[in-house]
């Protein structure tokens, strides 16, 4: 595997602002996306993940939002770059795809013109050049009428042809970054599998990291190569995808996998994690955040100020409550002091 | 496009019938006609002589009567005969028509010049000195009658300043056909369209305003930032063609608003268009006048409507028809 590194995130805290305070909505992240890897971050809604991938190509608004820390792409500080110097990096460098493509494209635009309008900025080709790389693109993410659909509306396409389209226009520059910010949720399940395919088909081609934010395990499972399970604002567990569904470790994984409807499980209830993500005002911050969801848990177990430790090579986790979770329904005989397998 | 077109005017028929009985019957309705005032009291005038005069304008007649004949007239362009001016409803109208136009036009062309670039502004800088100053001056202009208004216009820069004229379209003995007709009657427009613009902006910029805000917020908009675009083309070619989408569906009936006439300014500066008529035409009872002049604005709101759907069938490619 191939670890060059593409992005370095760097004790990064992204707040936003409430009544002129100031709350992070993720707290001190450090995190490293490499060359050719997909590079999946999960967590209930609310737990920041969203935050952290518009942070990335600083999208947010400015004036309610505050980014400290580092982004070294390519050996420069995004964070620290004019936004002039932003935009060049935007659409050529680091692609993007959001989540809903009924409302990401502009409905008063046609597709050529949307996608054309990356290569503007981007390229010096001429305008006969554009059309041409256009037609390629759109042949590219498998649109079978490219021709056609370059004169079309948004509204003229199906949700999956403007998924692809929006993919056309996050790879337009080659880019060796890709965020899709939960590229498959607003889709059906088969036009989902078909796009994810395509992405995973467009990594192979072009060696970009993809960033894929996703609430979905059943998609972490299908594209990622490594995960990263966010709660609250904080990374709490790290793990390559083998690793963190054969032996998940800290609570709120175990939780969330939990939580995932098994096919042939022959559940009657799914499991239910109590209580729910506290708001940007309300999170403990100091202590284990995860805890006031497993009150069954001793206040003993929690580490104070928890941090990320290196439980084996490349699996970390946070907080030493790990070593002591049970579910709920478990007796106290189940735990297995820091090796607890899928319930 | 042609064929939806064609329907919606076909159905104009049937509305314009339905408009044409309403008025009539109601203009018939109000009190006393166009004999009735100045020459009931003049002393010289026998009962006699009105009751002949009633016949032979045909006034006894029964309602639904004069109404046929008056559609009958309606229908082979003949808008009958003015009680009070004693001449054509037609020539009256037409001779009014072109200075409602050009102060319509003035008005319009003033309002969207101010408040569009007001409305983006106050949508873009959100919150800052800039939009509470601009939305400061849109309350008062929406609290502010548009005839006392006027009347301070007027007053100002008409009467205490002199700067313009007080009254008319074009001043007497300027011979029409030239230049210096042209700039007099420019000169004359001046402060009633200022006036009239001034007031009528509120709409438009709050409006605007509200869209703009809307609009920033916008997955697409997202997209476009994504895509490296700056921040100035981000707005002038996403965030503001998508906020005048609404404006445009406005701009029809504001077009067929143009010859309607405005009462009040018509009215207060003395400006001879077809509002000041109208509202003559009712205190006189000039019947004939007054009946063409409401048919006219009900057949100019139905092309209103057909026009705003045209228009926001041509910038909106969603609503585009086959």
């Amino acid at each position: 595997m191939n670890t060059e590194p593409v992005l370095q995130i760097k004790d990064l805290t992204v707040s936003f602002r409430i009544k002129d305070e100031y709350y992070p909505a993720v707290d001190q992240l450090d995190l490293t996306i490499n060359k050719n890897e997909v590079l999946a971050i999960v967590g209930e809604s609310g737990c920041g993940k969203s935050a952290l991938a518009l942070s990335l190509t600083r999208l947010h608004d400015t004036k309610n939002t505050r980014i400290d820390g580092g982004l070294i792409f390519k050996g420069q500080d995004l964070n620290k770059l004019s936004p002039g110097q932003m935009n060049k990096i935007r659409g050529s460098e680091i692609g993007m795809i959001f989540q809903d493509p009924l409302t990401a494209l502009n409905p008063l635009m046609t597709i050529g013109r949307q996608i054309e309008e990356n290569l503007d900025y981007h390229t010096t080709l001429s305008k006969k050049e554009k059309t041409k790389r256009i037609y390629e693109l759109l042949e590219h993410v498998n649109i079978t009428n490219p021709e056609r659909v370059y004169n079309q509306y948004p509204h003229e396409l199906s949700g999956g042809m403007r998924q692809r389209v929006m993919i056309a226009i996050a790879i337009a520059c080659r880019p060796s970054l890709i965020i899709a910010d939960e590229p498959t949720t607003a889709l059906d399940v088969t036009i989902q599998s078909q796009i994810l395919d395509l992405l995973k088909q467009l990594q192979a081609e072009t060696e970009a990291g993809i960033v894929l934010i996703t609430h979905d395990l059943g998609v972490v499972a299908e594209m990622a190569d490594r995960v990263v399970v966010m709660y609250a604002g904080e990374v709490v567990e790290v793990a390559s995808v083998m690793d963190l569904f054969n032996n998940p470790m800290h609570p709120y994984t175990r939780s969330l996998l939990a939580s995932m409807p098994g096919a042939n499980a022959g559940q009657d209830q799914l499991h239910v994690i109590h209580g729910r993500v506290p708001s940007l005002q309300n999170i403990p911050r100091g202590s284990c955040r995860f805890s006031e969801r497993i009150p069954w848990i001793p206040q003993t177990a929690h580490a104070q100020n928890p941090q990320l430790d290196e439980v084996s090579p490349g699996h970390w986790v946070r907080c030493s409550c790990y070593q002591h979770f049970h579910f709920e329904d478990e007796g106290k005989g189940l735990v297995m002091d820091g090796v607890a397998g899928a319930k | 496009m042609w064929k939806f077109t064609l329907r919606r005017i076909l159905i104009m028929i049937p509305q314009l019938f339905v408009l044409s009985v309403l008025i009539f019957f109601v203009a018939k309705a109000m009190p006393g006609d166009a004999l009735s005032g100045a020459i009931e009291a003049n002393p010289k005038v026998s009962a006699q002589v009105l009751e002949e005069q009633r016949e032979k304008l045909g006034l006894n007649d029964p309602a639904w009567v004069q109404y046929g004949r008056w559609l009958g007239n309606l229908f082979q362009g003949d808008l009958g005969k003015s009680y009070v001016h004693k001449v054509g409803v037609t020539d009256l109208i037409g001779s009014r028509l072109a200075n409602t136009f050009y102060l319509g036009v003035a008005i319009l062309i003033l309002t969207y010049v101010i408040s569009i670039p007001l409305g983006i502004l106050s949508g873009r800088y959100q919150n800052t000195l800039l939009d509470k100053t601009i939305t400061g001056y849109t309350y008062l202009s929406f609290a502010t009658p548009i005839f006392i208004f006027s009347l301070l216009v007027l007053f100002v820069f008409g009467f205490r300043l002199g700067w313009f004229p007080t009254s008319g379209s074009v001043d007497v003995g300027v011979q029409p056909g030239t230049w210096a007709y042209v700039v007099n009657k420019f000169y004359h427009l001046i402060l009633p369209a200022c006036a009239g613009a001034l007031v009528s902006t509120t709409a438009t910029i709050q409006y605007l305003r509200n869209e703009v805000i809307d609009t920033r917020l916008k997955d697409f908009v997202k997209t476009a930032r994504s895509k490296g675009v700056p921040e100035s083309k981000v707005y002038s070619r996403h965030i503001l063609r998508n906020s005048l989408l609404p404006i445009a569906a406005f701009l029809g009936y504001d077009l067929t608003a143009v010859l309607a006439g405005n009462l009040f300014i018509e009215s207060i500066f003395g400006y001879p268009g077809l509002g000041q008529l109208f509202l003559q035409s009712i205190t006189q009872r000039d019947f004939s006048v007054v009946t063409a002049l409401v048919m006219l604005s009900g057949l100019l709101a139905l092309i209103g409507t057909l026009l705003s759907d045209l228009i926001l069938s041509w910038v909106d490619p969603r609503i585009r028809m086959g």
